[in-house]
Protein backbone atom coordinates (compact mmCIF):
# COMPACT_ATOMS: atom_id res chain seq x y z
CA UNK A 1 0.00 0.00 0.00
CA UNK A 2 1.29 3.45 -0.87
CA UNK A 3 1.72 6.07 1.84
CA UNK A 4 0.43 8.71 -0.52
CA UNK A 5 -1.28 8.12 -3.80
CA UNK A 6 -3.17 10.31 -6.23
CA UNK A 7 -5.29 8.96 -9.05
CA UNK A 8 -5.69 11.14 -12.14
CA UNK A 9 -5.75 14.19 -9.90
CA UNK A 10 -6.98 17.29 -11.70
CA UNK A 11 -7.50 20.79 -10.37
CA UNK A 12 -8.74 23.95 -11.98
CA UNK A 13 -8.61 27.13 -9.88
CA UNK A 14 -12.18 28.37 -9.49
CA UNK A 15 -11.35 31.98 -10.36
CA UNK A 16 -9.77 31.15 -13.69
CA UNK A 17 -11.70 31.34 -16.94
CA UNK A 18 -12.99 28.36 -18.89
CA UNK A 19 -10.28 28.72 -21.53
CA UNK A 20 -7.33 28.43 -19.16
CA UNK A 21 -5.81 24.96 -18.79
CA UNK A 22 -6.15 23.19 -15.45
CA UNK A 23 -3.37 23.98 -12.93
CA UNK A 24 -2.70 20.25 -12.67
CA UNK A 25 -4.12 17.48 -14.76
CA UNK A 26 -4.17 13.70 -14.52
CA UNK A 27 -1.46 13.36 -11.89
CA UNK A 28 -0.78 9.82 -10.72
CA UNK A 29 1.62 10.02 -7.85
CA UNK A 30 2.64 7.12 -5.64
CA UNK A 31 4.98 7.44 -2.68
CA UNK A 32 5.81 4.23 -0.84
CA UNK A 33 6.12 4.29 2.95
CA UNK A 34 9.49 5.63 4.03
CA UNK A 35 10.33 6.89 0.59
CA UNK A 36 11.78 10.33 -0.12
CA UNK A 37 10.03 11.64 -3.20
CA UNK A 38 11.22 14.84 -4.84
CA UNK A 39 8.99 16.93 -7.05
CA UNK A 40 10.74 19.20 -9.53
CA UNK A 41 9.40 21.41 -12.27
CA UNK A 42 9.64 24.83 -13.83
CA UNK A 43 7.96 27.68 -11.97
CA UNK A 44 4.18 27.57 -12.47
CA UNK A 45 4.19 23.88 -13.36
CA UNK A 46 1.76 23.07 -10.54
CA UNK A 47 3.98 21.66 -7.81
CA UNK A 48 2.50 23.71 -4.99
CA UNK A 49 -1.00 23.10 -6.27
CA UNK A 50 -0.34 19.36 -6.25
CA UNK A 51 0.94 19.19 -2.69
CA UNK A 52 -1.93 21.28 -1.34
CA UNK A 53 -4.20 18.41 -2.31
CA UNK A 54 -2.34 15.94 -0.16
CA UNK A 55 -3.64 17.35 3.13
CA UNK A 56 -7.05 18.30 1.77
CA UNK A 57 -6.48 22.05 1.50
CA UNK A 58 -7.71 21.95 -2.07
CA UNK A 59 -10.60 19.78 -3.17
CA UNK A 60 -9.76 18.06 -6.43
CA UNK A 61 -11.97 18.93 -9.38
CA UNK A 62 -11.18 15.47 -10.71
CA UNK A 63 -9.55 12.30 -9.41
CA UNK A 64 -8.83 11.27 -5.85
CA UNK A 65 -6.17 11.37 -3.12
CA UNK A 66 -5.38 8.41 -0.89
CA UNK A 67 -3.33 8.53 2.30
CA UNK A 68 -2.42 5.09 3.59
CA UNK A 69 -5.04 3.69 1.26
CA UNK A 70 -7.80 5.92 2.59
CA UNK A 71 -9.65 8.38 0.40
CA UNK A 72 -9.24 11.67 2.24
CA UNK A 73 -12.45 13.21 0.90
CA UNK A 74 -14.68 10.44 2.21
CA UNK A 75 -16.17 12.46 5.09
CA UNK A 76 -15.47 15.32 7.48
CA UNK A 77 -13.41 13.15 9.82
CA UNK A 78 -11.19 11.88 7.02
CA UNK A 79 -10.51 15.45 5.86
CA UNK A 80 -9.44 16.50 9.33
CA UNK A 81 -7.39 13.33 9.68
CA UNK A 82 -5.59 14.12 6.43
CA UNK A 83 -4.46 17.46 7.93
CA UNK A 84 -2.59 15.56 10.63
CA UNK A 85 -1.52 12.53 8.64
CA UNK A 86 0.15 14.68 6.02
CA UNK A 87 2.19 17.53 7.45
CA UNK A 88 2.47 20.26 4.86
CA UNK A 89 5.12 22.91 5.27
CA UNK A 90 4.69 25.85 2.92
CA UNK A 91 7.33 27.85 1.13
CA UNK A 92 8.90 30.43 3.49
CA UNK A 93 7.20 28.84 6.51
CA UNK A 94 8.89 31.30 8.90
CA UNK A 95 6.34 33.94 7.87
CA UNK A 96 3.53 31.98 9.49
CA UNK A 97 4.96 32.02 13.03
CA UNK A 98 2.81 34.01 15.41
CA UNK A 99 3.26 32.92 19.03
CA UNK A 100 5.32 34.75 21.63
CA UNK A 101 7.78 31.93 22.00
CA UNK A 102 9.25 29.36 19.66
CA UNK A 103 8.05 26.61 21.96
CA UNK A 104 4.43 27.77 21.80
CA UNK A 105 4.62 28.11 18.07
CA UNK A 106 5.91 24.57 17.59
CA UNK A 107 3.17 23.40 19.97
CA UNK A 108 0.40 24.98 17.86
CA UNK A 109 -0.09 21.92 15.65
CA UNK A 110 -0.06 19.29 18.42
CA UNK A 111 -2.40 21.49 20.47
CA UNK A 112 -4.87 21.58 17.60
CA UNK A 113 -4.73 17.80 17.58
CA UNK A 114 -6.07 17.85 21.14
CA UNK A 115 -3.10 16.08 22.70
CA UNK A 116 -2.44 16.17 26.46
CA UNK A 117 0.04 18.74 27.78
CA UNK A 118 2.95 16.43 28.55
CA UNK A 119 2.66 14.73 25.16
CA UNK A 120 2.76 18.16 23.50
CA UNK A 121 5.86 19.09 25.45
CA UNK A 122 7.55 15.81 24.52
CA UNK A 123 6.74 16.33 20.85
CA UNK A 124 8.02 19.89 20.87
CA UNK A 125 11.33 18.76 22.33
CA UNK A 126 11.57 15.90 19.86
CA UNK A 127 10.82 18.14 16.88
CA UNK A 128 13.30 20.77 18.06
CA UNK A 129 15.88 18.01 18.34
CA UNK A 130 15.18 16.77 14.77
CA UNK A 131 15.75 20.23 13.32
CA UNK A 132 18.79 20.84 15.50
CA UNK A 133 17.32 23.74 17.44
CA UNK A 134 19.06 24.10 20.83
CA UNK A 135 16.76 24.08 23.84
CA UNK A 136 17.90 27.60 24.69
CA UNK A 137 16.01 28.80 21.61
CA UNK A 138 12.62 27.55 22.80
CA UNK A 139 11.72 30.39 25.20
CA UNK A 140 12.85 33.03 22.67
CA UNK A 141 10.52 35.02 20.46
CA UNK A 142 10.40 33.61 16.93
CA UNK A 143 11.27 37.07 15.65
CA UNK A 144 14.61 37.02 17.50
CA UNK A 145 15.92 33.97 15.65
CA UNK A 146 18.19 34.10 12.63
CA UNK A 147 16.73 33.33 9.19
CA UNK A 148 17.95 29.74 9.14
CA UNK A 149 16.84 29.11 12.72
CA UNK A 150 13.41 30.56 12.00
CA UNK A 151 13.05 28.26 9.01
CA UNK A 152 14.02 25.24 11.09
CA UNK A 153 11.69 26.23 13.92
CA UNK A 154 8.82 26.52 11.42
CA UNK A 155 9.61 23.09 10.00
CA UNK A 156 9.65 21.75 13.55
CA UNK A 157 6.13 23.14 13.93
CA UNK A 158 4.96 20.74 11.25
CA UNK A 159 7.13 17.84 12.39
CA UNK A 160 5.69 18.13 15.91
CA UNK A 161 2.35 16.87 14.60
CA UNK A 162 4.30 13.67 13.82
CA UNK A 163 2.55 13.24 10.49
CA UNK A 164 2.78 9.96 8.62
CA UNK A 165 4.11 11.87 5.66
CA UNK A 166 5.99 15.15 5.70
CA UNK A 167 5.62 17.45 2.68
CA UNK A 168 8.03 20.35 2.30
CA UNK A 169 7.57 23.04 -0.34
CA UNK A 170 11.01 24.39 -1.26
CA UNK A 171 12.42 24.20 2.27
CA UNK A 172 15.83 25.58 1.28
CA UNK A 173 14.62 28.53 -0.82
CA UNK A 174 16.33 31.79 0.03
CA UNK A 175 18.85 30.36 2.52
CA UNK A 176 22.62 30.66 2.40
CA UNK A 177 24.68 27.54 1.54
CA UNK A 178 25.22 26.69 5.21
CA UNK A 179 21.50 27.02 5.92
CA UNK A 180 20.68 24.85 2.90
CA UNK A 181 23.14 22.22 4.04
CA UNK A 182 21.60 22.16 7.53
CA UNK A 183 18.10 21.68 6.13
CA UNK A 184 19.21 18.87 3.82
CA UNK A 185 20.99 17.17 6.69
CA UNK A 186 17.96 17.42 8.94
CA UNK A 187 15.67 15.99 6.27
CA UNK A 188 18.00 13.02 5.76
CA UNK A 189 18.28 12.48 9.49
CA UNK A 190 14.55 12.83 10.09
CA UNK A 191 13.86 10.25 7.44
CA UNK A 192 16.52 7.89 8.71
CA UNK A 193 15.37 8.08 12.32
CA UNK A 194 11.60 8.08 11.86
CA UNK A 195 11.37 6.02 8.69
CA UNK A 196 8.46 8.20 7.60
CA UNK A 197 7.61 9.26 4.08
CA UNK A 198 8.94 12.62 2.93
CA UNK A 199 7.87 14.63 -0.12
CA UNK A 200 10.02 17.53 -1.15
CA UNK A 201 9.62 20.24 -3.75
CA UNK A 202 12.89 21.67 -4.93
CA UNK A 203 14.43 23.78 -7.66
CA UNK A 204 17.93 22.70 -6.78
CA UNK A 205 19.03 19.68 -8.82
CA UNK A 206 22.04 18.93 -6.62
CA UNK A 207 19.73 18.75 -3.62
CA UNK A 208 17.31 16.49 -5.48
CA UNK A 209 20.08 14.16 -6.67
CA UNK A 210 21.39 13.91 -3.15
CA UNK A 211 18.11 13.30 -1.33
CA UNK A 212 15.63 11.63 -3.66
CA UNK A 213 14.67 7.96 -3.86
CA UNK A 214 12.22 8.88 -6.56
CA UNK A 215 11.77 12.01 -8.65
CA UNK A 216 8.56 13.35 -10.16
CA UNK A 217 8.98 15.94 -12.89
CA UNK A 218 6.06 18.30 -13.42
CA UNK A 219 5.63 20.17 -16.67
CA UNK A 220 2.71 22.45 -17.47
CA UNK A 221 0.47 20.81 -14.91
CA UNK A 222 1.24 17.24 -15.94
CA UNK A 223 3.61 14.60 -14.65
CA UNK A 224 6.21 14.51 -17.40
CA UNK A 225 8.68 12.02 -15.93
CA UNK A 226 8.85 9.84 -12.87
CA UNK A 227 11.62 7.58 -11.70
CA UNK A 228 14.97 7.27 -9.96
CA UNK A 229 17.71 9.86 -10.32
CA UNK A 230 19.31 7.75 -13.05
CA UNK A 231 16.07 7.49 -15.00
CA UNK A 232 15.26 11.19 -14.74
CA UNK A 233 18.68 12.81 -15.03
CA UNK A 234 19.54 10.39 -17.83
CA UNK A 235 17.22 12.46 -20.00
CA UNK A 236 19.13 15.71 -19.88
CA UNK A 237 17.85 16.92 -23.25
CA UNK A 238 14.21 16.43 -22.29
CA UNK A 239 14.75 18.17 -18.95
CA UNK A 240 16.36 21.16 -20.65
CA UNK A 241 13.39 21.43 -22.96
CA UNK A 242 11.19 21.76 -19.86
CA UNK A 243 13.35 24.58 -18.53
CA UNK A 244 15.11 22.33 -16.01
CA UNK A 245 18.69 21.13 -15.78
CA UNK A 246 20.73 18.24 -14.50
CA UNK A 247 23.18 18.50 -11.58
CA UNK A 248 26.39 20.28 -12.56
CA UNK A 249 28.51 17.14 -11.98
CA UNK A 250 26.24 15.13 -14.27
CA UNK A 251 26.77 17.75 -16.94
CA UNK A 252 30.54 17.68 -16.47
CA UNK A 253 30.69 13.89 -16.68
CA UNK A 254 28.51 13.92 -19.75
CA UNK A 255 31.08 16.18 -21.43
CA UNK A 256 33.94 14.01 -20.25
CA UNK A 257 32.23 11.03 -21.80
CA UNK A 258 31.69 12.99 -24.99
CA UNK A 259 35.42 13.76 -24.96
CA UNK A 260 36.07 10.03 -24.96
CA UNK A 261 36.79 9.26 -21.30
CA UNK A 262 35.39 5.94 -20.05
CA UNK A 263 33.33 7.41 -17.20
CA UNK A 264 30.02 6.22 -15.83
CA UNK A 265 26.85 7.87 -17.08
CA UNK A 266 25.29 7.73 -13.63
CA UNK A 267 27.07 10.47 -11.71
CA UNK A 268 24.61 12.74 -9.93
CA UNK A 269 26.22 13.82 -6.67
CA UNK A 270 29.59 15.22 -5.71
CA UNK A 271 30.37 12.08 -3.72
CA UNK A 272 29.77 9.88 -6.75
CA UNK A 273 31.87 12.23 -8.86
CA UNK A 274 34.77 12.11 -6.39
CA UNK A 275 34.61 8.31 -6.28
CA UNK A 276 34.57 8.10 -10.07
CA UNK A 277 37.53 10.46 -10.42
CA UNK A 278 39.43 8.43 -7.82
CA UNK A 279 38.71 5.28 -9.85
CA UNK A 280 40.03 6.95 -13.03
CA UNK A 281 43.18 8.00 -11.21
CA UNK A 282 43.65 4.51 -9.76
CA UNK A 283 43.28 2.93 -13.15
CA UNK A 284 45.63 5.50 -14.68
CA UNK A 285 43.21 6.69 -17.36
CA UNK A 286 44.41 9.77 -19.26
CA UNK A 287 42.57 12.23 -21.49
CA UNK A 288 42.79 11.00 -25.07
CA UNK B 1 -13.43 31.99 0.58
CA UNK B 2 -11.84 35.42 0.14
CA UNK B 3 -11.49 35.06 -3.58
CA UNK B 4 -14.93 36.56 -4.30
CA UNK B 5 -13.83 40.01 -3.21
CA UNK B 6 -12.85 42.31 -6.03
CA UNK B 7 -11.49 45.75 -5.42
CA UNK B 8 -10.26 47.75 -8.33
CA UNK B 9 -12.67 45.78 -10.47
CA UNK B 10 -11.47 47.10 -13.80
CA UNK B 11 -13.01 45.55 -16.90
CA UNK B 12 -10.65 46.10 -19.81
CA UNK B 13 -12.16 47.56 -22.95
CA UNK B 14 -12.06 50.35 -25.51
CA UNK B 15 -15.63 51.65 -25.31
CA UNK B 16 -16.47 55.38 -25.39
CA UNK B 17 -16.82 55.18 -21.62
CA UNK B 18 -13.37 53.70 -21.24
CA UNK B 19 -11.94 56.47 -23.37
CA UNK B 20 -13.56 59.31 -21.49
CA UNK B 21 -11.17 61.39 -19.43
CA UNK B 22 -11.23 60.03 -15.87
CA UNK B 23 -11.71 63.49 -14.37
CA UNK B 24 -14.71 64.06 -16.59
CA UNK B 25 -16.06 60.65 -15.65
CA UNK B 26 -15.86 61.41 -11.94
CA UNK B 27 -17.46 64.82 -12.33
CA UNK B 28 -20.25 63.52 -14.56
CA UNK B 29 -20.91 60.60 -12.20
CA UNK B 30 -21.33 63.08 -9.37
CA UNK B 31 -23.56 65.22 -11.57
CA UNK B 32 -25.69 62.18 -12.39
CA UNK B 33 -26.09 61.44 -8.70
CA UNK B 34 -27.47 64.93 -8.20
CA UNK B 35 -29.74 64.67 -11.22
CA UNK B 36 -31.31 61.44 -10.02
CA UNK B 37 -32.40 63.19 -6.84
CA UNK B 38 -33.88 66.06 -8.81
CA UNK B 39 -36.45 63.79 -10.46
CA UNK B 40 -39.95 64.48 -9.23
CA UNK B 41 -42.08 62.28 -11.44
CA UNK B 42 -41.90 58.99 -13.30
CA UNK B 43 -41.13 60.63 -16.66
CA UNK B 44 -38.03 62.30 -15.28
CA UNK B 45 -36.98 59.23 -13.34
CA UNK B 46 -37.50 57.04 -16.39
CA UNK B 47 -35.29 59.26 -18.53
CA UNK B 48 -32.50 59.29 -15.96
CA UNK B 49 -32.67 55.51 -15.55
CA UNK B 50 -32.67 55.13 -19.33
CA UNK B 51 -29.49 57.21 -19.49
CA UNK B 52 -27.84 54.79 -17.04
CA UNK B 53 -28.96 51.79 -19.09
CA UNK B 54 -27.63 53.39 -22.29
CA UNK B 55 -24.26 54.07 -20.65
CA UNK B 56 -24.10 50.48 -19.41
CA UNK B 57 -24.85 49.21 -22.90
CA UNK B 58 -22.21 51.51 -24.40
CA UNK B 59 -19.57 50.44 -21.90
CA UNK B 60 -19.47 46.84 -23.11
CA UNK B 61 -19.33 45.66 -19.50
CA UNK B 62 -21.46 42.49 -19.27
CA UNK B 63 -24.84 43.16 -17.66
CA UNK B 64 -24.13 40.24 -15.33
CA UNK B 65 -21.19 42.07 -13.79
CA UNK B 66 -23.21 45.23 -13.22
CA UNK B 67 -26.05 43.25 -11.67
CA UNK B 68 -23.55 41.47 -9.45
CA UNK B 69 -22.37 44.79 -8.03
CA UNK B 70 -25.98 45.46 -6.99
CA UNK B 71 -26.27 42.25 -5.02
CA UNK B 72 -24.68 43.48 -1.77
CA UNK B 73 -27.23 46.32 -1.44
CA UNK B 74 -30.24 44.25 -2.42
CA UNK B 75 -31.20 43.71 1.21
CA UNK B 76 -30.95 47.42 1.90
CA UNK B 77 -33.09 48.19 -1.14
CA UNK B 78 -35.77 45.68 -0.15
CA UNK B 79 -35.74 46.89 3.44
CA UNK B 80 -36.16 50.57 2.57
CA UNK B 81 -38.73 49.62 -0.05
CA UNK B 82 -40.90 47.73 2.45
CA UNK B 83 -40.54 50.46 5.07
CA UNK B 84 -41.58 53.08 2.55
CA UNK B 85 -44.62 51.11 1.46
CA UNK B 86 -46.01 50.81 4.98
CA UNK B 87 -44.80 53.89 6.77
CA UNK B 88 -45.63 56.72 4.43
CA UNK B 89 -48.27 58.82 6.10
CA UNK B 90 -49.55 62.23 5.36
CA UNK B 91 -52.61 64.45 5.39
CA UNK B 92 -53.82 63.59 1.92
CA UNK B 93 -52.58 60.10 1.13
CA UNK B 94 -54.60 57.70 -0.98
CA UNK B 95 -55.14 54.49 0.91
CA UNK B 96 -55.07 51.45 -1.36
CA UNK B 97 -55.19 48.75 1.22
CA UNK B 98 -55.72 48.61 4.95
CA UNK B 99 -55.54 45.75 7.40
CA UNK B 100 -56.01 45.63 11.17
CA UNK B 101 -53.50 43.34 12.87
CA UNK B 102 -54.01 43.39 16.63
CA UNK B 103 -53.79 47.06 17.40
CA UNK B 104 -51.54 47.96 14.50
CA UNK B 105 -53.02 49.24 11.29
CA UNK B 106 -51.14 48.12 8.20
CA UNK B 107 -51.77 50.69 5.54
CA UNK B 108 -50.58 50.70 1.97
CA UNK B 109 -50.88 54.11 0.42
CA UNK B 110 -50.32 55.22 -3.15
CA UNK B 111 -47.68 57.68 -1.96
CA UNK B 112 -45.94 54.91 -0.04
CA UNK B 113 -45.73 52.66 -3.07
CA UNK B 114 -44.46 55.51 -5.24
CA UNK B 115 -41.82 56.50 -2.70
CA UNK B 116 -40.68 52.89 -2.46
CA UNK B 117 -40.37 52.64 -6.23
CA UNK B 118 -38.50 55.93 -6.41
CA UNK B 119 -36.03 55.00 -3.69
CA UNK B 120 -35.39 51.59 -5.20
CA UNK B 121 -34.79 52.89 -8.71
CA UNK B 122 -32.61 55.71 -7.41
CA UNK B 123 -30.40 53.39 -5.36
CA UNK B 124 -30.06 50.91 -8.22
CA UNK B 125 -29.16 53.69 -10.67
CA UNK B 126 -26.60 55.11 -8.26
CA UNK B 127 -24.94 51.75 -7.92
CA UNK B 128 -25.06 51.03 -11.64
CA UNK B 129 -23.41 54.32 -12.50
CA UNK B 130 -20.77 54.24 -9.80
CA UNK B 131 -19.88 50.65 -10.65
CA UNK B 132 -19.64 51.66 -14.30
CA UNK B 133 -17.12 54.27 -13.19
CA UNK B 134 -14.93 51.68 -11.51
CA UNK B 135 -15.45 49.07 -14.23
CA UNK B 136 -14.28 51.42 -16.97
CA UNK B 137 -11.45 53.20 -15.14
CA UNK B 138 -8.30 51.59 -13.79
CA UNK B 139 -7.72 52.25 -10.08
CA UNK B 140 -4.51 54.10 -10.85
CA UNK B 141 -6.34 56.34 -13.32
CA UNK B 142 -9.02 56.99 -10.72
CA UNK B 143 -6.54 58.10 -8.11
CA UNK B 144 -4.65 60.26 -10.62
CA UNK B 145 -7.91 61.90 -11.63
CA UNK B 146 -8.93 62.44 -8.01
CA UNK B 147 -5.57 64.00 -7.33
CA UNK B 148 -5.97 66.39 -10.25
CA UNK B 149 -9.51 67.29 -9.22
CA UNK B 150 -8.50 67.97 -5.63
CA UNK B 151 -5.36 69.88 -6.58
CA UNK B 152 -6.92 73.27 -5.79
CA UNK B 153 -7.06 72.12 -2.17
CA UNK B 154 -3.25 72.02 -2.17
CA UNK B 155 -3.41 75.82 -2.07
CA UNK B 156 -5.04 75.42 1.34
CA UNK B 157 -2.06 73.29 2.44
CA UNK B 158 -3.96 70.02 2.12
CA UNK B 159 -1.35 67.38 1.11
CA UNK B 160 -3.33 66.16 -1.88
CA UNK B 161 -0.39 64.51 -3.64
CA UNK B 162 0.56 62.56 -0.52
CA UNK B 163 -3.00 61.37 -0.04
CA UNK B 164 -3.14 60.33 -3.67
CA UNK B 165 0.10 58.39 -3.29
CA UNK B 166 -1.26 56.67 -0.18
CA UNK B 167 -4.42 55.78 -2.07
CA UNK B 168 -2.45 54.37 -4.99
CA UNK B 169 -0.27 52.29 -2.70
CA UNK B 170 -3.24 51.01 -0.73
CA UNK B 171 -4.97 49.91 -3.92
CA UNK B 172 -1.77 48.33 -5.18
CA UNK B 173 -1.42 46.22 -2.05
CA UNK B 174 -4.98 44.98 -1.69
CA UNK B 175 -4.51 41.97 -4.00
CA UNK B 176 -1.12 41.23 -2.46
CA UNK B 177 -2.58 41.19 1.02
CA UNK B 178 -5.51 39.03 -0.04
CA UNK B 179 -3.07 36.53 -1.51
CA UNK B 180 -0.93 36.69 1.61
CA UNK B 181 -3.95 36.13 3.86
CA UNK B 182 -4.90 33.08 1.87
CA UNK B 183 -1.39 31.68 2.08
CA UNK B 184 -1.21 32.17 5.83
CA UNK B 185 -4.69 30.70 6.32
CA UNK B 186 -3.63 27.62 4.37
CA UNK B 187 -0.43 27.32 6.36
CA UNK B 188 -2.29 27.48 9.68
CA UNK B 189 -4.97 25.10 8.46
CA UNK B 190 -2.14 22.71 7.62
CA UNK B 191 -1.26 22.82 11.30
CA UNK B 192 -4.83 21.94 12.19
CA UNK B 193 -6.17 25.44 12.84
CA UNK B 194 -9.94 25.42 12.61
CA UNK B 195 -10.99 28.67 10.97
CA UNK B 196 -14.41 27.77 9.69
CA UNK B 197 -16.50 26.38 12.51
CA UNK B 198 -17.29 27.29 16.10
CA UNK B 199 -18.99 30.20 17.80
CA UNK B 200 -18.25 33.78 16.77
CA UNK B 201 -15.86 34.28 19.68
CA UNK B 202 -14.05 31.04 18.89
CA UNK B 203 -13.72 32.07 15.29
CA UNK B 204 -12.37 35.49 16.14
CA UNK B 205 -9.82 33.88 18.42
CA UNK B 206 -8.96 31.33 15.75
CA UNK B 207 -7.97 34.21 13.51
CA UNK B 208 -5.16 35.40 15.76
CA UNK B 209 -2.71 32.96 14.11
CA UNK B 210 -3.65 34.51 10.77
CA UNK B 211 -3.69 38.16 11.81
CA UNK B 212 -0.34 38.24 13.59
CA UNK B 213 1.71 36.98 10.63
CA UNK B 214 -0.37 39.16 8.32
CA UNK B 215 0.45 42.31 10.26
CA UNK B 216 4.09 41.33 10.55
CA UNK B 217 4.32 40.85 6.82
CA UNK B 218 2.37 44.05 6.08
CA UNK B 219 4.79 46.05 8.22
CA UNK B 220 7.75 44.34 6.61
CA UNK B 221 6.38 45.18 3.17
CA UNK B 222 5.72 48.76 4.21
CA UNK B 223 9.28 49.15 5.46
CA UNK B 224 10.68 47.65 2.27
CA UNK B 225 8.49 49.89 0.16
CA UNK B 226 9.53 52.95 2.15
CA UNK B 227 13.22 52.25 1.57
CA UNK B 228 12.57 51.53 -2.10
CA UNK B 229 10.78 54.86 -2.47
CA UNK B 230 13.39 56.77 -0.53
CA UNK B 231 16.20 55.30 -2.60
CA UNK B 232 14.37 56.70 -5.62
CA UNK B 233 14.38 60.12 -3.92
CA UNK B 234 10.65 60.27 -3.14
CA UNK B 235 10.03 62.94 -0.53
CA UNK B 236 6.36 63.74 -0.94
CA UNK B 237 7.22 67.34 -1.66
CA UNK B 238 7.09 69.29 -4.84
CA UNK B 239 4.79 68.89 -7.80
CA UNK B 240 4.79 65.45 -9.37
CA UNK B 241 4.03 64.74 -12.97
CA UNK B 242 2.17 61.66 -14.03
CA UNK B 243 3.21 58.94 -16.44
CA UNK B 244 -0.31 58.71 -17.76
CA UNK B 245 -1.26 62.22 -18.79
CA UNK B 246 -4.88 63.20 -18.50
CA UNK B 247 -6.07 65.20 -21.45
CA UNK B 248 -9.55 66.49 -22.23
CA UNK B 249 -10.55 65.66 -25.79
CA UNK B 250 -13.52 66.78 -27.91
CA UNK B 251 -15.63 63.77 -27.07
CA UNK B 252 -15.24 64.50 -23.35
CA UNK B 253 -17.11 67.74 -23.99
CA UNK B 254 -19.67 65.73 -25.91
CA UNK B 255 -20.34 63.75 -22.74
CA UNK B 256 -20.52 66.97 -20.77
CA UNK B 257 -23.04 68.36 -23.23
CA UNK B 258 -25.07 65.17 -22.99
CA UNK B 259 -25.22 65.45 -19.21
CA UNK B 260 -26.22 69.11 -19.38
CA UNK B 261 -28.94 68.15 -21.84
CA UNK B 262 -30.17 65.40 -19.52
CA UNK B 263 -30.30 67.83 -16.62
CA UNK B 264 -32.20 70.36 -18.69
CA UNK B 265 -34.60 67.62 -19.80
CA UNK B 266 -35.22 66.55 -16.21
CA UNK B 267 -35.92 70.09 -15.12
CA UNK B 268 -38.37 70.49 -18.04
CA UNK B 269 -40.11 67.17 -17.27
CA UNK B 270 -40.38 68.15 -13.62
CA UNK B 271 -42.00 71.35 -14.75
CA UNK B 272 -44.48 69.88 -17.24
CA UNK B 273 -45.67 66.82 -15.35
CA UNK B 274 -47.18 66.65 -11.92
CA UNK B 275 -44.81 65.73 -9.15
CA UNK B 276 -45.68 62.42 -7.52
CA UNK B 277 -43.34 62.63 -4.54
N1 LIG C 1 -4.69 30.96 -6.14
C1 LIG C 1 -4.58 30.77 -7.46
N2 LIG C 1 -5.55 31.16 -8.30
C2 LIG C 1 -5.45 30.98 -9.63
N3 LIG C 1 -4.43 30.39 -10.23
C3 LIG C 1 -3.42 29.96 -9.46
C4 LIG C 1 -3.43 30.13 -8.04
N4 LIG C 1 -2.30 29.60 -7.54
C5 LIG C 1 -1.60 29.14 -8.60
N5 LIG C 1 -2.27 29.35 -9.75
C6 LIG C 1 -1.82 28.95 -11.11
O1 LIG C 1 -1.65 27.55 -11.14
C7 LIG C 1 -0.46 27.22 -11.83
C8 LIG C 1 0.42 26.37 -10.95
O2 LIG C 1 0.88 27.14 -9.87
P1 LIG C 1 1.75 26.55 -8.70
O3 LIG C 1 1.84 27.61 -7.65
O4 LIG C 1 1.22 25.24 -8.30
O5 LIG C 1 3.16 26.40 -9.41
P2 LIG C 1 4.54 25.92 -8.79
O6 LIG C 1 5.00 24.76 -9.61
O7 LIG C 1 4.43 25.72 -7.34
O8 LIG C 1 5.47 27.15 -9.11
P3 LIG C 1 6.71 27.74 -8.24
O9 LIG C 1 7.91 26.93 -8.59
O10 LIG C 1 6.85 29.15 -8.78
O11 LIG C 1 6.34 27.70 -6.81
C9 LIG C 1 0.18 28.51 -12.27
O12 LIG C 1 -0.13 28.71 -13.62
C10 LIG C 1 -0.48 29.56 -11.41
O13 LIG C 1 -0.62 30.75 -12.14
MG1 LIG D 1 5.26 26.74 -5.60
Amino acid sequence: MNAIETQSLTYQYPNTGKGTPAAIEGINLAAQPGQLLCIIGHTGSGKSTLVQHLNALLKPTGGAVFVDGKNIWQNKASIRQARFWVGLCFQYPEYQMFEETVEKDIAFGPKNMGLPGDEIRARVLRAAEYVGLPESCLPKSPFDLSGGEKRRAAIAGVMAMEPRALVLDEPTAGLDPAGKEQIQQLILRYRRETGRTVLLISHNMEEVARLADQILVMHQGRAALCGTAAEVFGRAAQLREMGLSVPVVTDIFERLRAAGLPVSAEIFTEEQAAAELARLKREGVRLP
Amino acid sequence: MIKGITIGQYFAGRSPLHRMDARMKIVLTLAYMVVIFLCKNFWALGCTALAAVLCAALSGVPAKMILRSMRPVLILVLFTGVLNVFYTNGPNTHIWFQYELWRVTLKITREGVFTAMFTTIRILCLIAVSSLLTYTTTPSMLTTAMERLLLPLAKLKVPVAVFAMMMTLALRFVPTLIEETERIMNAQKSRGANLETGSLLQRVRAFVPVLVPLFVSAFRRAAELASAMESRCYTGEGPRTSLKQLRLRPWDFGWLAGTVLLTAGIVALNHFFRAVI
